[in-house]
This record gives C-alpha cells, structure tokens and sequence, in this order.
C-alpha cells in the first residue's frame, strides 16, 4: 500500500508540475526535501536518545509495571470479558502504558500479543472464528483514540522548525487526547451496555 | 501567558525528575540505563531516516508543483464551515492511513506557515490525539485473522473525529 501512496505522490507531483510549469520548483524541492529530512533526523536523534534514555530507566525501575498494574481496574471496567490478571490483560495495561509514554515500539508487539490472547479467549468461549470480539473491538477503538502523553517526535520535529516554545503544545495535546479517548470509551460503555440490554449475546 | 503553556512547560521536567528519583531512590545505574537507553534512541532514528527522506521528498515534490495549493483551493468551501484550514485536510486524511507519510505532509505545513501559526498548532495537537484508523486496524486484526470487524471502524472514526474537533477548538483558544 505504501508503494501506491509514495508513488502516487511522486507521479502526481512531476506531471502536475510539468502542466502547471514548475518543474524547476519540483527540482529544487526534490533536493532540499532529502536535505531537511537528514538535518531534521540529527535534531530527532537527540530528543529521542534523550527520551528512550529516561524510559529505560523507567523500565528498570519498575515504573512501567507499576503503571500497568495502576491502570488495571479500570481496563477490567472496559473489558468485562477478560480475566482478571490474565496474559490478555497484562497485554492489554503494556500496550496502553506503552502508548501513553510515547514508546511505539514497545506499544506494537504488545499490542499484537494482547490481539493474539484476546483470540484465545474467543476459542475457549466458543465463539465463531473470523468475527472480532467485543473486547476486541473495545481494545482497537481505545488504542486508535490516541494515549499519548508526551509527543516526544512532535516537540523534536516543532524545535527544529523552529518554534518559539516546542513544549508549548504539551498540555493542550493532553487534553485534545484526552478528550477522544473519552469520548471511545463512552462510545464503548454505551455500546457494550445496549448489547446486553438487549439480550444479544454480543460480549 | 496562556496558562496551558505554563503547564506545558512544567510537564517535561517534572516527568523527567520523577523518572531519575525513583531511579535513585531504587539503587539503580541510572546514568548507565539512560546511555543504552539513548543508544537505542538512536538507532530507532536511524533506523526512521530512509523513510522520512523518501517521503519528505514526495511530499516536497507536490508542494513544489502546485498540487496542494489546487487541491486546498477545491477543498477549502467545503471544509470553511469547521474552522478548518482546507490546507490542513490531506494531512488529516493522510492520518488515517500512514503516520510516517502524514509527518511528511506536517513538515511540510511546519516549513510553509510556522509551528506556532494556527495551521501549526493544529496539525501539532490533531497529530497527537489522533492515530493511524485504517493502518492500526488492518494490522492488528490480521494477526488474528479477523475479517468481522463490527463496531471498530465506527468507534474509532468517531474518536478520530473528537480528536480533531478538540484540536480545532484548542488551537483557535491558543492562537487567539
């Protein structure tokens, strides 16, 4: 698929350009682009470096599973079909703390597992194979809300444009995530809540 | 000065003290962590650097020819009615799909109108309360061959949309 994107903003790009006379513009911008994305990967790799720094301290200090085991109430609140303290949820509580600390390498795999134990647990209750669970649905609409606390990458990528205050952004991001994740939980405590009034055996 | 941007400030330092204190306070090699720590840091943006520069040509080859400026001139009638800058919408719909494509076109809408004009501030808060719909759903209900997926698309779009619209109202708050 990325193939089809990339490739498409290219040609889109060079014929729109050859039509419109700004094939010299495309030139310039085809050199200075591959230019800016090294010298914004050089201010990037101090602010990342810095951050992964921290959260491996964090990681050995039992801080990550401190706050996995934090949140776990009220996952159980959102996932009322998966055991307490089992591997799904201990995927689950990885996966969102992982998101909210901005560690997107460590939120995938655990993400993955958590998909992969929540699929286990439709074996065992019998359900049919092919269909998404509620919790697993549950699971993906809170994961795409966005958990992220500290956009380490935007406030490296604001810096190097140059903003007056990169960390400006910090707190009113909180709250705009904040706020979708409200709302997809709300969404899903109302969802889940008319499927059993309703009597369909939907969890 | 804007409370949130005092509170924005605060943030990062206090995380950060917080992380080193209880480090400390556990007997650990904080500073040993911190540097194998880093060092991964870097190779996660090495490892980055080959996509970013293809797409940061791509989309720097579309804003050079003119495309956004025609694209932005279709959409912005459409889109006026949310106090939303028409040139703002291939970036949220680019969003859905592809993160590192959309860090492209953010990039490049840092480089045209500044990360502190209202399109910067907006794509910097719709960038972090929203997330990639299609790409994250496709992935993770491959692994478990979902082909089903019920209510998903409709939650997470509504999620995606709420995140979009707190961003509009919080950016137009910020930048007066």
């Amino acid at each position: 698929m990325m193939s089809y994107l990339w490739g498409g903003m290219i040609v889109i790009g060079i014929v729109y350009a050859a039509f419109t006379g700004n094939l010299e513009a495309v030139t310039d911008a085809a050199i200075q682009s591959a230019q800016d994305a090294v010298t914004l990967c050089i201010t990037m790799m101090g602010v990342m470096s810095m951050w992964v720094g921290l959260m491996e301290i964090a990681k050995e200090a039992g801080l990550v599973d401190f706050l996995s085991r934090l949140i776990g109430p009220v996952l159980h609140m959102l996932f009322p079909g998966v055991p307490r303290k089992s591997k799904a949820e201990e995927f689950i509580s990885l996966n969102v703390i992982a998101n909210v600390l901005g560690l997107g390498w460590a939120a995938t795999p655990a993400g993955l597992n958590a998909m992969k134990e929540l699929d286990g647990l439709r074996k065992m209750q019998g359900k049919p194979a092919g269909i998404a669970t509620n919790d697993m649905c549950n699971f993906l609409i809170l994961n795409i809300s966005s958990l992220q606390l500290i956009p380490v990458n935007l406030i490296a990528y604001r810096s190097s444009y140059g903003s007056e205050n990169p960390a400006s952004v910090i707190a009113p991001a909180i709250l705009a995530t904040a706020f979708s994740t409200l709302v997809a939980v709300v969404f899903i405590v109302l969802v889940n809540g008319l499927g059993k009034k309703n009597g369909r055996a939907v969890s | 000065m804007n409370t949130l941007v005092t509170i924005s400030n605060m943030i990062l330092p206090v995380v950060i003290l917080i992380i080193v204190a209880i480090g400390l306070g556990r007997k650990k090699d904080v500073y040993g962590l911190f540097i194998k720590g880093a060092e991964d840091g870097i190779q996660t943006v090495i490892k980055i650097m080959p996509t970013l520069i293809g797409l940061m040509v791509a989309v720097g080859v579309l804003r050079a020819s003119g495309f956004f400026d025609f694209l932005a001139m279709i959409l912005s009638p459409v889109v006026k009615v949310f106090a939303l800058p028409a040139e703002v919408v291939p970036f949220l719909l680019i969003k859905m799909f592809s993160s590192s494509a959309a860090t492209g076109l953010a990039l490049d809408l840092f480089k045209t109108y500044g990360t502190d004009s209202y399109i910067g501030t907006l794509v910097s808060l719709s960038m972090s309360s929203t997330e990639t719909v299609f790409y994250t759903m496709s992935v993770y209900f491959m692994v478990v061959k979902i082909t089903k997926t019920r209510y998903t698309l409709a939650g997470a779009l509504l999620a995606t949309v709420s995140g979009v619209a707190a961003s509009v109202v919080l950016a137009l708050w910020m930048c007066g």
